[in-house]
């Protein structure tokens, strides 16, 4: 999978060098697809926010933003997942100046470990919203609620899952050059899914909390 | 008749019994179609344990990366339910002979033909056409010798091949939806269908939806990052363009696609309200969202087609395409105006009149860098020396047929005039007539050019000139009468009708379906004397038309490696620079080099199964069988990370053995002139190697 023009090799992002060899040779086409393929992600996830946007009125007297927002929560999920990125940040710099596999594998079940804090407590919040009444299936505004923060949900768990499998495959391969170039890309997906939760945040969360 | 294991499966569910059951006309032209799946499954299942065709198939074709073989299963899937989708249209057309006594079949299997129809052509038969051949041609015509992720595109494969797959089961089990292609909310909602209809529109759309966006991420990084030495954008030939700007209208088009998709299945499946009628859901989300997707789409089907023409057209004048740079351009523009015009589609809906108008005039728009285009292939056949082979007979019927589906575009995309014939049969007649003149013309033009190339032999000039005329003829009597009784007010998607008037017309479109049948059955005559003459026909020197870009710059077939030496580009139109000069068939260097090709893949057919599996149970609730086959479909992707397997090799020797004995085979073989052409002279040698 050799690029055939020779055009110097780097990406958006952190790049290997080209200490790195095979694995920042084949970074190119691979990051590039990579982000053509959250550009798209973006796509769908601007669906939902729009989906949204104009679904606010649409509470057919049920529950609306106000009554479904915990501020608390929703400030410690916002930390649990911007560390956890951070985190996952110094794992793909270990990884890039050669530290041990044990190191990085460590730096990433700690990011690991706050991504699934932060799928606990919005699990707790939709169950505590659920509680309430706030089911997806009262009205247009809930399941387009519901929808938009279960879909960036999901993709952490999916994330989180990723995460697992890629700490299994550092262990058994160590750092051959495909794994390091499949952790460049869930670090730019983990730190993609932050971008989302920052619109989420502004657009889903902050007005009901300056209500 | 909720049940642990079979879901909501019954016995009723089987179509093909119907007709015991109740032998109405509508019944027996059902149940007929799901016994010729049947029959037509259990006969290739035969064939291919009795000829021992499976190994073949499974070994060198469902596991392959190569995306030559990709490109040409892509085709096969396309021609399939292309004919399926042609035998539904005839079966519409003589509904609407009889309509005027209310038809012979009832309203709902009418619906569901449409349906179905409408699904299968854009989805189904056309898509794979256009992605086919952007997998046959643009790793060679940009100098490559693969795509940038050979076993995503096997995965993109498989997962078109399983929609299509969960269409032809709705013809034996259960029902398909009766909200046509588009499958407006809450229509498809579950207050209004609550059977498998609707479900099976949501998981084949969906499903495939997936392979589609895979094959644009694909072929954007392959277009960018793989371009052979000297291949700068402006040296790509026009077809790579399109397929560049197709790829990027499949990223930003299809999440509006999957995103439509999700909500309605939440819709119908957890009673989320996001498009039904009460409790705060909201149709015009569907109908935005939807469109978003939709108008673009169009182009994907489009663009490809206009690359192809664009090829042969500059082959058969027998010269360079004029105006290089304003269809690069024109190009482009349509890519980015495509997005801005969609909502054109329900001028009727409601908006105000001023969102009307902008949307109106941002779609007349789109008639400016068409328009160029078209004048672009007049000019390249201005003083060309045209050789009047079949593709320049689809070629004269699609510049004469889209003038007119272009003007009708025009007059659809004013809303005071939309208005007036917003639904009616005037709105088929227009799309047909940009769809089947624009893009299934080029597709079969394309298989004409481009056919000797990946199977070593032309096709019979006589049958594929027929098959064209016949082609024409068709479309002209089956479309162009819809325009009048659109005007006079007969609307789309009715099984009835209660003006004699629209009679007279309505036998004529049949005449026409008949003979577009007629034109099927041609083609296929196409590819079976061809087979029968493939030694009279066989042109291993690959290059039969004096082709000019990269890719006759190979031996028919192709070698699995394309390309034994990667080619560097100096000007546009590379291989014919190379015949002019002289310096084509020639080997300058001696360092052949081992190639490795990418490795086979089980993947796709894990997908092809439970994917199908997948889409199967979430359709009739088994929610064990659903279950089981994502984890099966799942674990296999993952477990693709744990496996570290290397491809073939393709030693040194044999790739310059092979190369060597093609040259040879050139030098002495005698190039035809080009006015010989389709005589059994023609064997695949450009006239020029002599004049070197
Ligand atoms: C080749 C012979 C064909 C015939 C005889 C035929 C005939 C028809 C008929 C009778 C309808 C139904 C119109 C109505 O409901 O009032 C229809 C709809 C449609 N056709 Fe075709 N067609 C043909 C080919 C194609 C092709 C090549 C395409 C390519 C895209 C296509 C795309 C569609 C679409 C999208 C619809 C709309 C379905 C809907 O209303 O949901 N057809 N066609
Ligand atoms: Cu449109």
């Amino acid at each position: 999978m050799t690029a055939s023009s020779s055009c110097s090799s780097s990406h958006p992002g952190l790049n290997l060098g080209a200490a790195h060899g095979q694995a920042h040779e084949d970074a190119e086409p691979v990051m590039f697809g990579f982000w053509i393929f959250l550009m798209s992600d973006l796509v769908t996830f601007a669906m939902f926010f729009a989906v949204y946007a104009t679904s606010l009125q649409a509470t057919a007297g049920g529950p609306g933003n106000a009554d479904i927002v915990d501020v608390t929560s929703i400030a410690l999920q916002t930390g649990a997942l911007l560390v956890s990125s951070l985190l996952f940040g110094i794992a793909t710099v270990a990884m890039k100046h050669g530290s041990a596999a044990r190191t990085v594998i460590l730096w990433l079940l700690a990011s690991l470990a706050l991504g699934l804090c932060f799928l606990g407590l919005e699990l707790r919040d939709f169950i505590v919203a659920a509680e309430k009444g706030a089911v997806p299936m009262r009205s247009g505004y809930l399941s387009a609620f519901w929808a938009l923060v279960g879909l960036h949900g999901l993709h952490v768990a999916v994330g989180s899952v990723m995460i697992c499998v890629l700490c299994a495959q550092i262990a058994i391969f160590g750092f051959a050059s495909d794994v390091k170039t499949r952790l460049l890309r869930l670090g730019l997906y983990w730190h993609f899914l932050d971008i989302i939760w920052i619109g989420i945040f502004s657009i889903v969360f902050l007005p009901g909390l300056l209500t | 008749m909720d049940h642990l294991i079979s879901g909501r499966l019954g016995w009723d569910d089987i179509a093909i019994f119907d007709v015991f059951r109740d032998p109405t006309a509508s019944n027996i032209v059902g149940s007929s179609a799901g016994w010729l799946v049947v029959i037509g499954g259990i006969i290739t299942a035969a064939l291919l344990l009795v000829r021992g065709w499976w190994q073949p198939l499974l070994f060198e074709w469902l596991t392959t990366t190569d995306h030559k073989k990709i490109g040409i299963m892509y085709i096969v899937v396309g021609l399939v339910m292309f004919a399926r989708g042609v035998a539904e249209g005839v079966v519409m057309r003589t509904q609407y002979v009889t309509a005027f006594e209310g038809g012979y079949l009832t309203a709902d299997h009418f619906s569901e033909l449409f349906s179905t129809h409408g699904t299968i052509m854009i989805f189904f038969a056309l898509m794979p056409f256009l992605i086919g051949f952007m997998n046959l041609l643009v790793p060679l015509m940009i100098g490559a010798r693969d795509v940038a992720f050979p076993r995503l595109n096997q995965i993109s494969l498989a997962f078109t091949v399983v929609g299509a797959m969960l269409l032809m089961i709705s013809l034996v089990i259960g029902k398909f939806s009766t909200g046509g292609w588009t499958g407006y909310p809450p229509y498809t909602g579950v207050a209004f269908q609550p059977g498998t209809g609707p479900d099976y529109w949501i998981w084949s759309l969906g499903l495939s939806g997936i392979g589609s966006l895979l094959t644009g991420i694909n072929f954007a990084v392959t277009i960018y990052k793989m371009r052979c030495p000297g291949m700068t954008f402006m040296r790509m030939p026009v077809f790579v363009w399109t397929a560049l700007c197709t790829s990027i209208l499949l990223i930003f088009a299809l999440p509006p696609l999957t995103a439509v998709v999700i909500m309605q299945a939440l819709d119908r499946y957890l009673d989320f309200h996001f498009f039904t009628n009460d409790l705060g859901g909201n149709m015009m989300n569907f109908a935005n969202l939807f469109w978003m997707f939709g108008h673009p789409e169009v182009y994907i089907l489009i663009l490809p087609a206009f690359g192809l023409y664009s090829e042969f057209t500059a082959i058969f004048a027998g010269k360079r395409i004029y105006g290089y740079t304003s269809l690069v351009i024109a190009t482009m523009a349509i890519a980015v105006l495509s997005f801005t015009v969609w909502l054109h589609h329900f001028f009727t809906m409601g908006q105000s009149p001023t969102i009307n108008v902008a949307f109106g005039i941002a779609t007349m728009l789109i008639a400016i860098p068409t328009g160029v285009k078209v004048y672009v292939w007049i000019a390249t056949l201005w003083g060309g020396r045209i050789r009047m082979r079949t593709p320049v007979i689809y070629l004269g019927g699609f510049i004469f047929f889209f003038a007119i589906g272009g003007y009708t575009g025009i007059l659809l995309a004013n809303p005071t005039i939309n208005f007036t014939v917003h639904n009616s049969q005037f709105v088929v007649a227009h799309f047909h007539n940009v769809l089947l003149p624009g893009t299934l013309f080029a597709v079969l033009a394309g298989i004409y050019v481009w056919f000797p190339k990946f199977f070593g032999f032309r096709l019979d000039e006589r049958w594929s000139a027929t098959t064209a005329w016949l082609f024409i003829v068709g479309f002209t009597f089956a479309f162009m009468p819809l325009y009048m009784v659109g005007l006079m007010g007969l609307p789309r998607r009715s099984p009835a009708f209660d003006d004699p008037g629209y009679i007279p017309y309505m036998i004529v479109a049949m005449g026409g379906a008949l003979c577009l049948l007629a034109a099927l059955c041609a083609l296929i005559g196409t590819f079976i004397v061809s087979a029968r003459r493939r030694d009279e026909l066989a042109v291993p020197g690959g290059d039969p038309w004096d082709g000019r870009t990269l890719e006759w710059a190979t031996p028919a077939p192709v070698p699995e490696w394309n390309f034994a030496f990667l080619p560097e580009v100096k000007r546009l139109d590379a291989f014919e620079v190379e015949k002019a000069q002289g310096t084509a068939y020639r080997i300058d260097r001696e360092d052949f080099e081992d190639i490795e090709l990418a490795p086979k893949s089980w993947i796709g057919l894990t997908i092809i199964v439970f994917g199908t599996l997948l889409g199967f149970a979430m359709v009739f609730w088994i929610w064990w069988l659903a279950v089981l086959s994502a984890t099966v479909v799942l674990a296999h992707a993952i477990g693709l990370g744990f496996v570290r397997d290397a491809g073939e090799i393709v030693p040194a020797d044999v790739v310059e053995r092979t190369e060597r004995d093609w040259i040879a085979a050139a030098r002495q073989g005698q190039g035809t002139d080009r006015t010989l052409e389709v005589s059994p002279r023609n064997r695949g040698f450009s006239a020029r190697i002599g004049e070197a």
